[in-house]
């Protein structure tokens, strides 16, 4: 198994098209951070207007912290694109090439050639996290410096303590690799069902752009599917960053306000990942390589 | 019409006298001479944040005073908030100006003492505040609490509790509460497409009312504040 990783790694990091995600993500986040850098205080002050019509707030709140949430929340929706384009031409990438033939002709089972391929692209995808994770929340604090989490949601504001944050984002960025092997497995599934790259690749993308739409609309009609859709629980990593308060408002330092709700999507999560992967060594397994 | 201009005249002469004697409330003196006993503080302090729409937790903050009404809280590293212009119109910077007209308005009871009521208008346009309410404690001279309408910030309620700088006019714990507005900012500024929680989670917050809470821990008195701390 280990020799099929290997060689399946090495593959995938040989491809120009493994380092378009990694230079996507790379100049996104650059773009930002520079745009931020030069004029961020006035989308700061943008963001802040109802709270300085009340209050005056002192101290460094568009730090590091805060520019990695803002990274996060524009990226995490997008970079499941990215890892669509390797994870769905694993196998149909062979298929169209021809070598998909040779590789079942060795010792190993269509089981182990599947599993080593999927492990591979996981690891791929993981990589990628922890790239977005460097550029995002290091580079960030480097340049940014860093303060308390000064967190601007759309109905309350959350000010978590610096001491408190760094923990959160370890979180968030564990979680985050639960939903992008969701998307692995799910562009795994599209591409052992495919003879060609483009379909799965293109497949995989239709159907995160599909799924997260029916996720976001809050029509009652889609409320009851809702939580059975991989992309509802994709989000929940900000969940992290949300905290309990006690009877006199106070918030509870190192608390999670829904420590439930993670833990769901971890298992929703988890499921696909599952059902993705079984089905796609099914599949696999029946696939004729004869005609 | 000389009974009506006689009326007006003695009325009016009555009238300037309450004015007079309003402007020299003997306790207000009281109140401002204990204050002038101190020119300068720095107080450690803890600060609570009370605001319906925000969740924060307690934080160290640091007070610098200096006379006549220069007044800073800084929170030792992080984010503070604060009521704004609220902070600064403390009892110091009321009293001090000497820019005011001192009106009484009968006795109150508040939490057991029955407290003097006086209200302050001010004489210089320039000032930030419109009037003052403020409660005080005729047998030690203590305001314990003001209610202040300003020009450009709303208006602001001050509680106090005192311990053992209460002797110097030193508040022990001091509670701004003010208004707030609503906050909403939109989903597509936040990007929380789908969340339905939202709502559920900001009335998940307790108490409605805006208040600043800091709880001094110890003065350092008359030991000199540089004026960049503020």
């Amino acid at each position: 198994m280990k020799a099929i990783i290997s060689i399946e790694l090495y593959k995938i990091f040989r491809r120009p098209r493994t380092y378009i995600a990694f230079g996507a993500i790379a100049a996104l986040i650059m773009v930002i951070q520079l745009g931020l850098k030069m004029d961020g205080q006035s989308y700061a002050s943008f963001l802040m207007k109802d709270i300085n019509d009340t209050l005056t707030v002192d101290g460094k709140v568009l730090n590091g912290y805060l520019i990695c949430y803002i990274l996060l929340q524009l990226l995490l929706v997008h970079v499941p694109l990215l890892v669509a384009l390797i994870a769905a031409d694993m196998i149909s990438g062979e298929a169209n090439l021809g070598t998909l033939r040779l590789l079942f002709t060795t010792p190993y089972s269509r089981t182990q050639l599947v599993m080593g391929k999927f492990i591979a692209a996981s690891i791929y995808t993981i990589v990628l996290l922890i790239w977005l994770a460097f550029l995002a929340l290091f580079v960030s604090m480097w340049i940014f410096g860093t303060d308390d989490l000064f967190l601007l949601k759309s109905n309350y504001v959350v000010l978590i303590q610096e001491k408190d944050v760094l923990w959160r984002y370890v979180g968030a960025f564990v979680f985050a690799s639960f939903a992008l092997l969701t998307v692995t497995s799910l562009g795994f599934l599209m591409s052992s069902m495919a003879n060609n790259s483009i379909g799965p690749i293109v497949g995989t993308m239709s159907a995160i752009v599909f799924f997260t739409i029916l996720s976001t609309l809050n029509i009652p009609l889609f409320a009851a599917i809702k939580p059975y859709l991989f992309t509802t629980h994709m989000n929940n990593w900000k969940e992290f960053f949300d905290i309990k308060v006690n009877e006199n408002n106070e918030a509870i330092y190192g608390t999670i306000l829904n420590v439930a709700k993670i833990k769901n999507s971890i298992i929703v999560l988890t499921l696909h990942i599952i059902l993705f992967v079984t089905a796609s060594v099914i599949i696999t397994k029946r696939k004729d390589i004869l005609s | 019409m000389k009974k009506i201009i006689k009326y007006s005249v003695a009325f009016l002469l009555m009238l300037n006298c309450s004015i007079v004697s309003a402007q020299v409330d003997p306790l207000i003196e009281k109140v401002s001479q204990k204050l002038a006993l101190v020119n300068d503080y720095v107080a450690e302090g803890v600060m609570k944040t009370d605001v319906s729409f925000i969740k924060a937790s307690l934080g160290k903050v640091k007070v610098y005073f200096k006379k006549p009404n220069l007044l800073k809280v800084k929170k030792e590293g992080g984010i503070s908030l604060l009521p704004k212009g609220g902070v600064s119109v403390t009892i110091n910077s009321l009293l001090n100006t000497k820019q005011y007209i001192a009106l009484p308005a009968g006795t109150q009871e508040f939490k057991g003492k029955t407290l003097r009521v006086i209200k302050l208008v001010p004489t210089d346009e320039k000032l930030d505040w419109v009037i003052s309410t403020l409660w005080i404690d005729p047998n030690d001279a203590l305001v314990y609490k003001t209610f202040t309408t300003t020009k450009e910030n709303g208006s602001y309620e001050i509680t106090m509790e005192y311990g053992e700088y209460a002797n110097l006019g030193l508040p022990s714990k001091i509670i701004f509460a003010f208004n707030t507005k609503d906050y909403k900012l939109p989903n597509g500024i936040t990007l929380e497409f789908g969340d339905e929680d939202a709502a559920a989670k900001q009335k998940a917050l307790k108490h409605k009312k805006g208040t600043i809470e800091i709880t001094y821990r110890n003065y350092v008195i008359n030991k000199g504040v540089s004026n960049n701390m503020f």
